[in-house]
């Protein structure tokens, strides 16, 4: 396996493969997608189990909604400037985008965080009902991605501190967290979507 | 200039500026038309559940193409193999989830 990355590369100058690296973790990618998938099929068959609890109409808010999903759909692009700066070269504002995505990223989980400690206090906690446990088991698996991605972008902001170029093992990391964070985005999409607009019909 | 570099990477292809303003314009524009129909109340329940779930396939989509700059490319062929697989899958299981709780539900008339 450790001879892969030599003989891509040199197989890279005849035709253009993309690297093994990027491709794992594509493939790592497709991975958490089938997660997700499965946590979106438990929460189709539980979202009409109130057990006499609250339902989704009583408890989202359109408001926090539209706001978490603006910080998270910012941040997408911010983290996309970012990428366009690293193909320039230029760290400091490869950085500089790295931490404005941090900002709104870390703004989108405290938001999250917020309205769970609100619903739990209400008694509308994961043990209310079937539908808050899978509520709460969907949401909180995808805020968790993110905060994963937090870290991910402290370290990123961190490494480039201490290099003078973007070589290309700097450069496939910075390739796949813009993988995994633009990922999270779409998982968001399904999120507001089915979780919570479809719940304040 | 970016042509060049990612030539020089042989690796994967990657967005410029208007590709990601492009797409960040589709997708406002695609989210708050989901925030607007339910907020709206205009259209019929069913009506509403359609539209958004129309919105979000398409949005889906949008990101896909302009943030995770997928594309139909020689050098993305195993990507899109594996990304299909994927969606092939998880297809299969949900609706097959869907279908037998229902089935079960329907059976044990617990709704």
């Amino acid at each position: 396996m450790a001879h892969d990355t030599t003989l891509s590369d040199a197989h890279a100058e005849h035709e253009h493969h993309e690297l093994p690296t990027v491709f794992g973790f594509w493939v790592y990618l497709m991975t958490d997608c089938i997660i997700f998938g499965s946590l979106f099929a438990v929460f189709a068959v539980l979202r009409n189990q109130y057990a006499g609890g609250p339902t989704g109409k009583e408890l989202f808010e359109i408001s926090g909604l539209a706001l978490e999903t603006a910080l998270l759909l910012i941040s997408s692009i911010t983290y996309g400037f970012g990428m366009i700066a690293a193909h320039k070269g230029q760290i400091k504002s490869v950085q500089m985008w790295l931490a404005v995505t941090f900002l709104l990223g870390l703004g989108f989980v405290f938001l999250e965080v917020r309205e769970f400690a609100h619903m739990i206090a209400d008694g509308a906690g994961p043990d209310r009902s079937a539908f808050l446990s899978a509520f709460f088991t969907l949401v909180s698996t995808h805020g968790l991605h993110v905060s994963c991605g937090l870290i991910w972008l402290v370290v990123m902001i961190i490494q480039l501190s201490g290099v003078s170029a973007i070589n290309e093992r700097m450069m496939n990391k910075l390739t796949m967290l813009s993988l995994f964070w633009h990922f999270l985005d779409i998982v968001w999409i399904c999120v507001f979507t089915y979780v919570y607009l479809a719940s304040m019909i | 200039m970016s042509n060049d570099h990612s030539a020089a990477h042989g690796g994967s292809s990657h967005g410029n500026a208007t590709s990601y303003i492009i797409g960040f314009v589709l997708a406002v524009i695609l989210t708050a038309a989901a925030f607007i129909v339910v907020m709206g109340h205009s259209l019929s329940p069913s009506a509403t559940l359609m539209a958004i779930t129309v919105l979000a396939a398409i949005q889906v989509v949008v990101h896909l193409i302009f943030f995770l700059h997928m594309s139909t490319t020689a050098e993305q062929a195993w990507d899109n193999k594996v990304f299909l697989f994927t969606l092939g899958f998880v297809a299969i299981f949900f609706v097959g989830t869907m279908f037998i709780m229902d089935n079960t539900a329907a059976h044990m008339m617990s709704r």
